[in-house]
């Protein structure tokens, strides 16, 4: 597919990481960048937004008149609910979570390596968030993809043959969305499956600090 | 009719100082509260002036720098806390950068079994949340059925003071909406649990069918003198013209 170039880096990859969202599914959207999708995926038929702090069926903003300090999403922002919602406590939330009920997370990323794993809650000495209910959404998601920008603003690779950060998780990204590309990561490593919005693959390779393997379609889907 | 002997009145206090009013420094409590949302504010404030110190704090978050657990740190009554996130206070931040305050981040569905568990007899249990992290460090860890899980500790407190809805002087307690989050679960796990309620009605008055959190787990309920229910982020869309 190609993307207009005329999008920003985050524009980008939220218009790429919308495609990945099927009709029919449980999806919980992680805190930043992932919460740009939201309307996408409620627009989509049958698809329902978990929200980790308890409620299944996340709607739009609310109006003014409508806000309620009681109804908030999981990045504390005020929402509304869906007809078909449910609210419950966190216990119960994490066990949709890491019983296998969600279908897929889509998180935010600071690095990823080239076997999955992943690393996105804090920085040592530098920045203490920390990690929320990603941990859990990892390991208990039937399909994680990250969404995050190719390089840092000092232009180095995210992608690393391995994390230096703190991980989340190991082994844990199945499909990785950038501004540039999309990888999807199993047992051997690295496979470029899109080249975005026409970015040459040499360009790709010099932003990525690992290997990786490229798809027919990744191919057609480059400059040359 | 309730009959003349309501069991349950001596769970009554008169509001937050009254509730809190025996809390002592190092004790451990168990707060309930998603960000600013379901917070038992003015419980919290009734700590901040009792003023006890060295306390360790269950929670998810911990408020922001001049609301909820926030003003409780400002005030260094916390020598640890324990969390998920704590990304929106800055006097957290900076306390734990400079080693004033001991921090134990547990991943969030972590926190809230943790807290479930202590609160059902159940000492410990395995998750795959956290494996090959740094919060797998110094844990035990198990395989079973070839996935790698680790040994998480359940939770319990000396206090435990959650925010409901409804309640009634039996302490049955009924939540709304996503402020239910962690209170229900902070409930079971304090030997002496607090409820803050915005309504508190007689015995009887709510459905059974509908009680979240059973009266046994409350050991003393007041009405909230007032709430501000502060909005954290405030997000809002235009009606369509």
């Amino acid at each position: 597919m190609s993307t207009p170039t005329t999008l920003t880096p985050r524009q980008r990859i939220i218009a790429r990481a919308a495609l990945e969202i099927q009709s029919d599914t449980y999806v919980n959207l992680g805190i930043g960048l992932p919460t740009l999708l939201a309307d996408v995926a409620t627009d989509r038929a049958n698809v329902l937004l978990q929200s980790e702090n308890g409620l299944l069926g996340i709607g739009p903003y609310p109006t003014e008149d409508a806000l309620d300090a009681d109804l908030i999403n999981a990045g504390k922002e005020t929402v509304t609910a869906v007809p078909g919602a449910s609210f419950f406590d966190s216990a119960e939330s994490f066990a949709m979570i890491r019983g296998g009920h969600i279908d897929l997370a889509i998180l935010g990323g600071m690095e990823v390596s080239q076997t999955g794993d992943l690393a996105n809650w804090t920085i040592p000495g530098k920045m203490i968030k920390g990690m929320g209910g990603a941990m859990d959404l990892v390991q208990g998601a039937k399909r994680t993809i990250v969404i995050m920008e190719h390089v840092t603003r000092a232009g180095e690779p995210r992608i690393k043959r391995e994390c230096d950060l703190p991980l989340t998780g190991k082994g844990v990204v199945d499909r990785l969305v950038t501004d540039l590309a999309v990888f999807d990561i199993d047992r051997d490593g690295l496979v470029l499956v899109e080249a975005l919005g026409g970015t040459p693959i040499d360009e790709i390779r010099a932003k990525t600090g690992a290997p990786f393997e490229v798809t027919r379609a990744a191919l057609g889907s480059a400059v040359a | 009719m309730p009959t003349s002997r309501d069991p349950a009145s001596a769970k009554t206090v008169e509001g937050p100082a009254a509730a809190v009013a025996d809390v002592p420094a190092g004790a451990s409590i168990a707060v309930g509260g998603f960000g600013l949302s379901g917070n038992p504010e003015t419980a919290i404030q009734a700590l901040r002036d009792l003023g006890v110190g060295d306390l360790t704090v269950v929670s998810n978050n911990c408020g922001v720098d001049d609301f909820g657990l926030g003003i409780l740190l400002a005030n260094r009554q916390v020598r640890k806390m324990v969390s998920s996130y704590v990304g929106e206070n800055k006097i957290f931040e900076q306390q734990f950068l400079s080693g004033e305050l001991e921090v134990e981040l547990v991943p969030q569905g972590t926190l809230a079994e943790r807290l479930r568990a202590g609160g059902a007899g159940i000492p410990a249990f395995y998750t795959p949340a956290g494996v090959g992290t740094p919060i797998a460090d110094g844990k035990e860890t198990r395989e079973i059925d070839g996935r790698e899980y680790l040994l998480e500790h359940g939770i319990t407190t000396d206090f435990a003071i959650v925010r409901a809805w409804k309640g009634d002087t039996a302490g049955n307690l009924v939540y709304r909406k996503t402020a239910r989050n962690f209170n229900p679960l902070v409930a079971t796990a304090g030997r002496i649990t607090i409820a803050e309620v915005e309504e508190l009605v007689p015995v009887g008055e709510l459905d059974p069918d509908h009680v979240h959190t059973p009266g046994i787990y409350v050991q003393r309920i007041f009405r909230s003198p007032g709430l501000e229910k502060r909005i954290e982020r405030r997000t809002v869309r235009e009606v369509a013209a």
